[in-house]
């Protein structure tokens, strides 16, 4: 597929959304195609830290967090509008993405992926303990009148269908570019990507600052998705094993492999949400996430090709 | 103005946590600093351990430390058997980092997931004799529900540091992270070195966890907070040095009380993240490292 070709399939999908939110079937399907929609955007953005450049963030929460509160702080400052505060969400979150950037500096491996856990409980709570937020109470969001859509529901699932588009097709992008060659290299062996000239500090800041960022803009529009936001449902520890289990099921070295875990588990989740439990559902993504990390590490665009080579 | 008697009472009630955050932390100074094995499923043992514990007080009326020493041979099996699943996945293919990192932390999502369909998430608590009598030393009251656990977490240590340093065992399981081809022509299997220590590691894990409950109700997701715990001292304690394990727990639990009497509890889990971080960035290698 080349780039022009990927641009207009990238057209397409945000035409279908628009034509799907035109139609007003059942509000859940709004409701929960965010949810799976916001999991492409979360799987994609950690797949290009974890995926590309081979570093485990477990601090996904962290990101997704600050992306929320950063709107809150906003909506509450400023009165905000909804576009400005993805972009300050995103921004806020690269930065602490370019922060942990500098911290693969010294720490690689599971230091990197331990640290990032501890990020996230720290910053958790920084943010129970800051009262203008909402601290540990919550903080409960009055949306205004919706504008130019029907209800709330059709607007953030046409824009998460939107965000969704974009952050994969700079994360193809960037894999089909020489930063994603140069990721792979410092994937595989950093020292020798070190050696060969790929400048491995750079790609890597750029890495974490680029995943932060989307991780940012996926827990922006959080606070206007479910009007009631406290620090234990925007540091939720599920975000941390989606964003892992969703590339491994789809396979982390290519862009696809995300979004079709995503889909995969986040529709499967949605669905036992409803008909099974909530809870049997985390259990289901567990258990997946532990097979296929046992008996397929290359997740499913992993088996096709092994397949297809046969 | 701060009051001395506050402080006092908080340094000594750090001492005891110490004592039992050593307890919690052995396991992985074990299999992080000795085998190279990222068990960040660890703390969920833990949980496990508190569990049987309740399971056991609630419904025969054991004493939860006996049952904890009771249930250690079953999670060392256990240990074991995750031990050899996590080798023959991940070890002998030599990809062990990362994807078992992964591998761990989806063992810590099972488990605790499972615990919250079974018992909700209620706080589970235990009772025993000792559970809330104290005595009261020069001013400075000393609780039975911190001493004991620390007490027990002092002998765990000591056990622990007997084992390695005194027995063929012990001094193999010290030797299988530094030199495998040495070891082998000492006569010692690497693997089954390996999957000793690790059913320890998990056996001390479950121990502990009856130690948590006597201190404290646990929820389901109490692990969460001992994820940067029990790596926060490992690290900081040098990784596999049992008496840098002990120190570091000590130097935590100090913090931990001191910012919880003098800045209120919800800051003090900051403490243990905030010392793993700096740790981390500062001196990877720990107080008493290799």
């Amino acid at each position: 597929m080349k780039t022009r070709g990927a641009l207009a399939v990238g057209v397409a999908v945000i035409g279908l959304g628009l034509a799907l939110a035109g139609l007003g079937v059942n509000p859940y399907v709004y409701f929960a195609g965010y949810v799976v929609l916001q999991y492409v955007v979360i799987a994609t953005a950690w797949n290009v830290l974890g995926g590309y450049a081979g570093y485990v963030n477990f601090g996904t929460p962290a990101f997704f967090a600050l992306g929320a509160y950063t709107s809150i702080f906003l909506i509450e400052a400023l009165r905000a509008p909804l576009p400005v505060l993805i972009l300050s969400g995103g921004l806020v979150a690269a930065l602490l993405g370019l922060g942990i950037g500098y911290l693969t500096l010294r720490l690689k491996g599971v230091f990197f992926s331990i640290a990032t856990f501890a990020l996230s409980v720290v910053l958790q709570t920084l943010i129970i303990n800051w009262e203008y937020v909402g601290g540990a109470k919550g903080y409960t969001l009055i949306r205004p009148p919706v504008p130019f859509f029907r209800s709330w529901g059709v607007l953030l699932f046409t824009l998460m269908v939107a965000l969704a588009v974009v952050t994969v097709l700079v994360a193809r992008t960037i894999e089909r570019s020489w930063i994603g060659r140069g990721l792979a290299a410092l994937r595989d062996d950093e020292d020798a990507a070190e050696c060969m000239g790929v400048p491995t500090l750079r790609l890597k800041l750029f890495a974490t600052t680029l995943s932060g960022f989307f991780l940012g803009v996926a827990g922006a529009p959080f606070p206007y998705y479910v009007t009631y936001v406290e620090p234990s449902s925007a540091f939720d520890l599920n975000y941390a094993v989606n964003a892992l289990a969703m590339p491994m099921i789809g396979g982390t070295t290519t862009w696809l492999g995300p979004v079709i875990g995503a889909v995969l588990l986040g529709t499967a989740q949605q669905v036992a949400t409803v008909t099974i439990s909530s809870e049997l559902n985390l259990l289901i993504v567990g258990v997946v996430l532990v097979l296929f990390v046992v008996l397929a590490p290359e997740g499913l665009t992993g088996l096709v090709r092994k397949l297809r080579r046969r | 103005m701060i009051s001395w008697d506050l402080v006092a009472n908080a340094v000594v009630a750090g001492i005891l946590l110490g004592g039992f955050y050593a307890a919690v932390s052995l396991g992985v100074s074990l299999t992080f600093g000795l085998l190279d094995v990222v068990n960040i499923a660890h703390p969920a043992f833990v949980i496990l351990g508190a569990y049987a514990a309740y399971m056991m007080n609630s419904t025969l009326g054991l004493d939860p430390i006996l049952t904890g020493v009771l249930f250690t041979p079953l999670f060392y099996a256990i240990g074991a058997g995750v031990y050899r699943i996590y080798y023959a996945s991940f070890e002998r293919r030599g990809e062990e980092s990362l994807r078992g990192l992964v591998f761990f932390f989806g063992v810590l999502f099972i488990i605790e997931v499972a615990l919250s369909l079974t018992y909700g998430v209620d706080y589970r608590l235990v009772e025993a004799v000792y559970i809330g009598k104290s005595i009261e030393l020069g001013g400075i009251g000393i609780a039975f529900r911190l001493l004991v656990p620390c007490v027990v977490g002092l002998l765990m240590t000591l056990a622990l540091y007997l084992f390695l340093s005194r027995t063929f065992y012990g001094r193999a399981v010290m030797g299988v992270s530094q030199d495998q081809v040495a070891l082998r022509l000492m006569g010692a299997d690497p693997v089954r070195i390996k999957t000793i220590a690790f059913g320890i590691g998990i056996a001390a894990a479950s121990l502990s966890g009856a130690l948590l409950i006597t201190i404290a109700p646990v929820v389901p997701s109490t692990d969460r907070d001992y994820i940067g715990r029990v790596f926060a001292i490992a690290v900081l304690g040098g990784l596999g040095s049992i008496g840098g394990t002990l120190v570091a727990s000590i130097i935590l639990g100090v913090a931990e009380s001191l910012m919880a009497t003098l800045f209120g509890p919800s800051w003090s889990l900051a403490v243990s993240f905030g010392i793993l971080l700096l740790a981390l960035a500062v001196r990877p290698a720990g107080l008493f490292g290799r």
